[in-house]
């Protein structure tokens, strides 16, 4: 699988985009949805949330288990994805476009995020 | 995402046989790599959790057919004069009256009546049987037969390693052998099983299976594993075959309302208690091992039940877990057993054990608490799905 080289990542497997007018799209990465298995359900935050670097935000429910969600970065949600909220599906068939996670209007982000590279190498380890 | 979440699988609260930490591997390992399977620590063998979309293999189970391997399961063979007699002192099933080619499923129980384990035995012939343990429990089940043949004429053999065991299951498993077998397949009845010939494999041919599906489980050499795995797939070919790993037929035996040992079977319930009080034969000849207390089991579920074993299906779309408590009127009143989505009701199920007062199908009121939250599930009868004959 290939991580898009314009995004950048987090150790907690959430891929990061780059900011426009301050603003970045979040998801989970297709090394992640792919361990996870079939996405079943998803909670996001909501819109005006006050989101935190590393902190859970949400979860995301397989067949086999429940994982937290965190953000990548700091900052109020200003738009989340409800077709993914309706069909969890997309985080598993495309992960990096329609199955994206929520916006961010991004206030710090901390200084240990990923390149693409450095992300296929961390998840192939 | 949580790094540690990517690692993590509910397949169950199973131990593992391993201590060591070194997984056990079948015949199969490396075609299972090569079909890019996801591989699961499951009662410490490295076994495929699902080769690409779990609901992808369930669907395919219930509407086509799917390709199993299930060489983790625990072979036992009992042979001699009194073969028959130390199965009946020994489990709780009326073993002597299997007639030669049929199946039984059973369970060996402890002298207090607990489950140690549930447990199909093949008659082979006349004075051989062949007992299938669960992978987690085969250990404990060989111990426990050996323990108790003691005066018996008759040997327990540990055949684990003799076998290798694929199921195929599905509407189109019937088709798929019947083209690589000259074994009578329409004179197989459920819940029977002949010797015979697969793609030139020598294989004990079983209508047995955990899917709720038609199928058949096929014991055979590892040595000849590989080689039935390709004909099978190639003979499956054109109606849709899948190969299917343990994250499927998981939810395809809860769908179809199996118990699963190490969920809704532990050693602290008899029987009676996960309502199977069916397979405790008290009208058999002998004592039997645990007879006493099941007695007293079997009177006490009538007179005071204990909680009862039903099932929910969601409202919404969270999914209870193994654990979860289940509520009423802000009281814990059971526990859920196993729980998943279920790909045919397009809904999260679960099994789960509760108070009798909130047991009957169409009782209102009742939730599962969801890491907080209180979601409404309606009680509804096992199974959840039947297939139409």
């Amino acid at each position: 699988m290939s991580n898009p080289k314009e995004l950048r990542y987090s150790k907690e497997h959430e891929w990061l985009s780059a900011a426009e007018d301050g603003v970045s799209t979040v998801g989970i990465t297709e090394h992640a949805a792919n361990a996870l298995g079939d996405v079943v359900f998803v909670q996001l935050p909501e819109v005006g949330d006050t989101v935190s670097a590393g902190e859970t935000c949400g979860e995301l429910e397989s067949t086999k288990s429940v994982s937290d969600l965190y953000s990548p970065v700091s900052g109020e949600i200003t738009e989340v994805n409800e077709d993914v909220v309706n069909d969890p599906a997309l985080v598993n068939s495309a992960p990096f476009a329609g199955g994206w996670l929520f916006k961010v209007r991004v206030s710090d982000e901390p200084g240990d995020l990923l390149s693409a590279d450095e992300y296929t190498a961390f998840s192939a380890g | 995402m949580g790094r540690n979440d990517l690692a993590r699988h509910c397949l169950g609260r199973r131990p593992t046989v391993s201590s060591t930490g070194e997984l056990r591997h079948t015949a199969l390992d490396a075609l299972h790599r090569s079909l890019g399977a996801t591989m699961t620590d499951f009662a410490g063998w490295d076994m495929p959790l699902r080769y690409g979309s779990e609901r992808d293999e369930h669907l395919a189970v219930r509407t086509k057919a799917g390709l199993f391997d299930l060489s983790h399961m625990g072979e036992i063979t009992v042979t001699g004069p009194q073969a028959a007699a130390l199965l009946d002192f020994a489990l709780v099933g009326n073993i002597g009256g299997v007639k030669p080619g049929r199946a039984r499923y059973t369970m060996i129980c402890r002298a207090d009546g607990g489950i140690l384990d549930d447990l199909i035995v093949y008659r082979l012939g006349e004075t051989e049987y062949m007992v299938v343990a669960n992978a987690s429990n085969a250990q404990v089940v060989l111990d426990a037969l050996t323990e108790r043949a003691a005066g018996f004429d008759a040997e327990v053999r540990d055949d684990r390693d003799a076998y290798a065991l694929l199921a195929v299951q599905g509407p189109e498993s019937p088709g798929i052998l019947k083209s690589l077998t000259d074994a009578d397949l329409d004179g197989l009845k459920y819940y029977a099983g002949l010797p015979g010939t697969v793609a030139g494999v020598p294989a004990l041919i079983a209508r047995t299976g955990y899917t709720g599906e038609d199928g058949f489980e096929l014991f055979v050499k590892p040595e000849h594993a590989v080689e039935l795995w390709q004909a099978l797939t190639k003979a499956g070919e054109g109606v849709g075959l899948v190969p299917c790993g343990l994250s499927c037929r998981d939810t395809l035996r809860l769908e179809a309302g199996m118990p699963l040992y190490g969920h809704e079977l532990t050693t602290s319930l008899t029987p009676f208690d996960a309502g199977l009080g069916r397979v405790v034969k008290f009208e058999k000849e002998g004592d039997f091992v645990g007879r006493e207390a099941l007695r007293e089991a079997a009177a006490r579920a009538e007179s005071q039940p204990p909680r009862v074993l039903v099932g929910l299906v969601a409202e919404g779309r969270r999914v209870p877990r193994a654990g979860y408590a289940v509520v009423a009127g802000g009281e814990v009143i059971g526990e859920v057993t196993s729980g998943a989505p279920s790909p045919t009701l397009g809904k999260p199920v679960a099994m789960a054990y509760v108070d009798p007062a909130h047991a009957a199908p169409g009782t209102s009121g009742v939730g599962v608490d969801i890491r907080g939250s209180h979601e409404p599930y309606e009680v509804v009868a096992l199974p959840f799905y039947k297939r139409q004959k």
